[in-house]
């Protein structure tokens, strides 16, 4: 039971005390505004500001971002696993079109989910400036009047002396007043005027940096959404994979996966250039997690731009390499099985290392060879796998991510590669429609095949690895940043900062003279009434008084 | 690195110790809670098993938390790379802080509350996440990693100690408004007359959710910085991330409702306990059940 239904005078007076203290107060009131009826569209809009801006509406909008948020957690994210939500659409035909319909499976992108923050994002704005403006006022002014009766506040206290009001108020104020101003206090004092009983006292206020750290607070929000919104907007972020001893220019074409934001322009890519020295990758070798990478590094060296010096780094797991606005990241790892093919005539024609997809976490990769310039054309479709076995259900696989057996299971196809039709071709993958298939062999390193129907042969020459780079650029991210830390430090000022005001007055009650002292804070802050008994010891000090009574309504109220 | 197996033993054997302390205690408190009619009358009521149930949970703590520094050393990292680590370690956190507060404030009347789910999770830990130590996959690696961790750990420990607060502060407020209106005390009677008052309750709860929000946003910005230099991005809308997110939101809701708008009592315990809720629910079902990058439950 709080005292509030037994003491209705002395929360009365608190409460207007209150709204003076509580300068979002006012705008609270907004909320019991009724709709105009009659406003035409100019009320209307003005009354929709104003609901807008009301700390309820704010809140209900954190509720709704908060639960719109969840189906991204629940349905997969085109932006994060695009190859999920096909596979979701061949599961559920009939209800994925209805749910991609509403922006299932883009969620964080939709309309719906931006006009959510977009709309928290103004409101906040709103609250903000009147409440910074009267902040700044208020922290400005003086500490307030004293209110009349102190006794009747929740948190005080009185203590009898035996000097003079006068007295007190002349030797006794400024004393408290320097003690108070070491305890950071801000003071007033109000002289002991003849006529007024009740106007010597000190009235003192501390803890403005609390509203401070609350707006910063806020605002640094309003600084996060515009960043990360920025980020999504100007952006990009793509995959590119390298091949140990090869370089790559950052330029749209060398791109395997590319995800542009709305506003970002292709042409203003930095192209710097990467040459890709070495990938080490450790693995663990024993106990149950065998096979794990422990480790990657990727040795570079790099050009900024075409003409800047050729500088030299690894880039490791957690270490990316930052470039103006874009930042590379090493994400992963795989095999180039290195091939070389000739024709019937034993001439070569072709020899490369080629990039294999890894299928599993003991890198049995797969991959395609495509030699076009043989007539008829040859494909190999292969599955290389580091540490070789063939078993009956798996067919082959890998059993170990390291090269500790490496091997080559190839089916070869000979027709026609479907190069000339001008679709795109994917590079991982044989257009089977015009080609047949010849024969399937495995072959260690430095072994050859030779191809039947006097196709030439295929000889595994060795392996490179390749390292799987993402390449992410968002403008705003240091402004994120700056708005992540501004939002610690304002709820830690808005949270752990009290503000609380105090009265000392002195009064003379029955011929005696008394001192009264009081306090009380705005906020969830069960400690004023150690402030009120610090004060209350140090006057009762001061004046030599030993035992004092400690009027807190609170304990009355029991 | 090789694993250190006789560390990660004896890491095991301090764990199932440490809840051989905490089960001792968890009767000491009981014995307290059985003997403690009317503490405000008698205040010394159960008071002699109530200090031989704290020191049982001083010592269960020492023990657990060498628990969690030898499986840390067994691998040479930070004990927090699966869920039964971060189990032990949470346990560990929620324990932690709730000695520290009795440093503070008499807090005898919470231990039973809390000791029954450090027991719980401790079990579970050890039963069903248990996995054996084994070295980190590399995007784990990390200071940012180790930051957001050890914050996530401690805003664990005082989330649940929020939460248990919360709770019996429903029950407590719910006695003292049928026996206002006339009514029987109910089935709360026995917890209502061991534990502080609604009022007092319902602050404390506060204090504690007031001085986890900075902490919990401190996790979470962490978190960011650790994901940018792992994958490229500080937020990518992961099932764990968004989980955080909304947690962050359940919490700040909260303070709004009891700052800002004034609610005070059950309906805005509600709003704690649902924020809660979304905590643990990250917490277990996301790490299971969601598919993201953060999965590395080690399952
Ligand atoms: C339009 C939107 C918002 C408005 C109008 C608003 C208003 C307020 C107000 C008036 C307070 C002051 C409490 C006091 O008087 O000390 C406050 C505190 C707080 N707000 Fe907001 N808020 C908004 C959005 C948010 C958002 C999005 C968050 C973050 C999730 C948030 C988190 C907090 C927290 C944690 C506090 C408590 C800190 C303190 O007391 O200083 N607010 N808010």
């Amino acid at each position: 039971m709080t005292d509030q239904s037994k003491n209705p005078q002395n929360e009365s007076l608190a409460d207007s005390e209150l709204s003076e203290l509580a300068p979002g107060a006012e705008l609270q009131q907004h909320s019991v505004d009724a709709a105009p009826i009659a406003l035409g569209a100019v009320g209307w809009v003005r009354w929709m500001w104003r609901q807008l801006i009301t700390m309820r509406t704010a809140l209900q909008l954190l509720f709704l971002l908060a639960v719109a948020s969840i189906p991204g957690s629940v349905f997969p994210q085109r932006t994060q696993s695009p190859l999920k939500v096909r596979q979701y659409f061949d599961e559920n035909p009939t209800t994925a079109p209805i749910l991609d319909r509403i922006g299932m499976f883009d969620v964080y992108g939709s309309s719906w989910f931006s006009a959510i923050y977009i709309l928290l994002m103004i409101s906040l704005v709103g609250c903000i400036i009147p409440r910074a403006r009267v902040h700044w006022k208020s922290s400005r002014s003086l500490p307030p009047v004293a209110p009349r009766n102190l006794l009747r506040l929740r948190h005080s206290s009185t203590i009898q002396v035996s000097k003079t009001p006068s007295e007190v108020s002349q030797e006794f104020f400024p004393v408290l007043q320097k003690y108070l101003a070491t305890k950071r206090w801000r003071t007033v004092v109000s002289e002991l005027d003849a006529n007024d009983p009740t106007s010597g006292y000190v009235s003192a206020e501390r803890g403005y940096l609390r509203e401070t750290g609350n707006l910063i607070f806020h605002l640094a929000i309003v600084v996060i959404l515009i960043s990360v919104a920025a980020g999504s907007l100007f952006g990009y972020r793509g995959q590119i994979l390298v091949r140990e001893g090869t370089s790559i220019t950052n330029v749209l074409s060398q791109y395997d996966a590319f995800t542009p934001g709305r506003l970002f322009n292709t042409e203003s890519l930095v192209p710097f250039n990467i040459t890709l020295t070495d990938l080490a990758v450790t693995y663990e070798d024993t106990g149950i997690k065998a096979g794990t990478a422990l480790d990657y590094a990727a040795t570079i060296s790099y050009r900024e731009t075409p003409d800047s010096p050729l500088e030299k780094r690894t880039i490791g797991v957690n270490d990316p390499l930052n470039i103006g606005n874009s930042s590379m990241f090493l994400v992963g790892h795989g095999y180039a099985p290195r091939f070389e093919v000739r024709d019937a005539k034993g001439n070569l024609v072709f020899d490369d290392a080629v990039i294999f997809l890894p299928q599993d976490s003991n890198m049995t990769s797969t991959g395609v060879v495509k030699v076009a310039d043989t007539d008829p054309q040859l494909g190999l479709q292969i599955i290389f796998a580091p540490t070789a076995v063939v078993t009956e259900q798996q067919g082959p696989h890998s059993l170990f991510p390291d090269l500790i057996d490496p091997k080559a299971f190839m089916s070869a196809w000979i027709g026609d590669l479907g190069l000339d039709t001008g679709r795109p071709q994917n590079v991982y993958t044989l257009d089977k429609t015009n080609l047949k298939r010849i024969g399937f062999e495995e072959i260690a390193v430095g072994e050859t095949w030779d191809l039947p129907k006097n196709a030439g042969s295929v000889k595994l020459v060795g392996v490179d690895q390749f390292a799987t780079f993402n390449i992410a650029s968002d403008p705003a991210q240091n402004w994120a940043l700056v708005g992540a830390i501004l939002a610690i430090v304002g709820v830690i000022a808005g949270l752990y900062i009290q503000r609380r005001r105090m009265w000392v007055r002195v009064v003379t009650r029955d011929g005696q003279t008394w001192i009264e002292i009081a306090a009380m804070s705005r906020y969830e802050d069960v400690d004023v009434s150690s402030v009120v008994e610090s004060i209350t010891q140090f006057c009762a000090s001061h004046f030599g008084v030993e035992r004092f009574a400690e009027v807190t309504n609170e304990e009355k109220s029991h | 690195m090789a694993i250190n197996e006789s560390y990660a033993q004896i890491s095991n054997i301090l764990v199932y110790g440490s809840m051989g302390a905490y089960t001792f205690a968890m009767f000491s408190f009981a014995t307290s809670f059985a003997q403690g009619r009317d503490t405000e009358i008698n205040p010394s009521n159960g008071r002699k098993a109530g200090n031989i149930a704290m020191s049982l949970t001083w010592l269960g703590t020492f023990i657990l938390g060498a628990g969690v520094l030898f499986r840390g050393l067994s691998a040479s990292r930070v004990p927090w790379g699966n869920m039964y680590e971060f189990s032990i370690s949470g346990t560990f956190g929620v324990m932690l802080v709730l000695m520290l507060i009795s440093l503070k404030r008499d807090i005898r009347w919470l231990g039973l509350f809390i000791i029954l789910p450090a027991l719980l999770s401790l079990g579970l830990a050890i039963t069903v996440l248990y996995t054996e130590s084994a070295q980190l996959i590399p995007a784990l690696k990390s200071y940012w990693l180790l930051i957001h961790v050890s914050a996530a750990v401690v805003s664990a420990g005082v989330f649940s100690i929020g939460g248990v607060v919360t709770i019996l502060q429903m029950m407590v407020s719910r006695v003292e408004n049928r026996v206002a209106a006339g009514l029987t005390p109910g089935r709360f009677e026995a917890v209502a007359r061991r534990v502080p008052n609604a009022e007092v309750l319902d602050v404390f709860a506060y204090k504690v959710h007031a001085f986890v929000f900075p902490l919990w946003t401190f996790t979470v910005v962490a978190g960011a910085i650790w994901a940018r230099s792992a994958w490229g991005r500080y937020w990518g809308w992961d099932p764990k991330e968004t989980w955080a997110f909304i947690t962050w939101v359940g919490y700040a809701a909260y303070l709004h409702a009891r700052i800002t708008v004034g609610w005070k009592g059950n309906r805005a315990a509600w709003i704690a306990l649902a924020a809660f809720a979304t905590f643990i629910f990250n917490y277990f079902i996301v790490n299971f059940f969601f598919q993201g990058l953060h999965v590395y439950s080690g399952k």
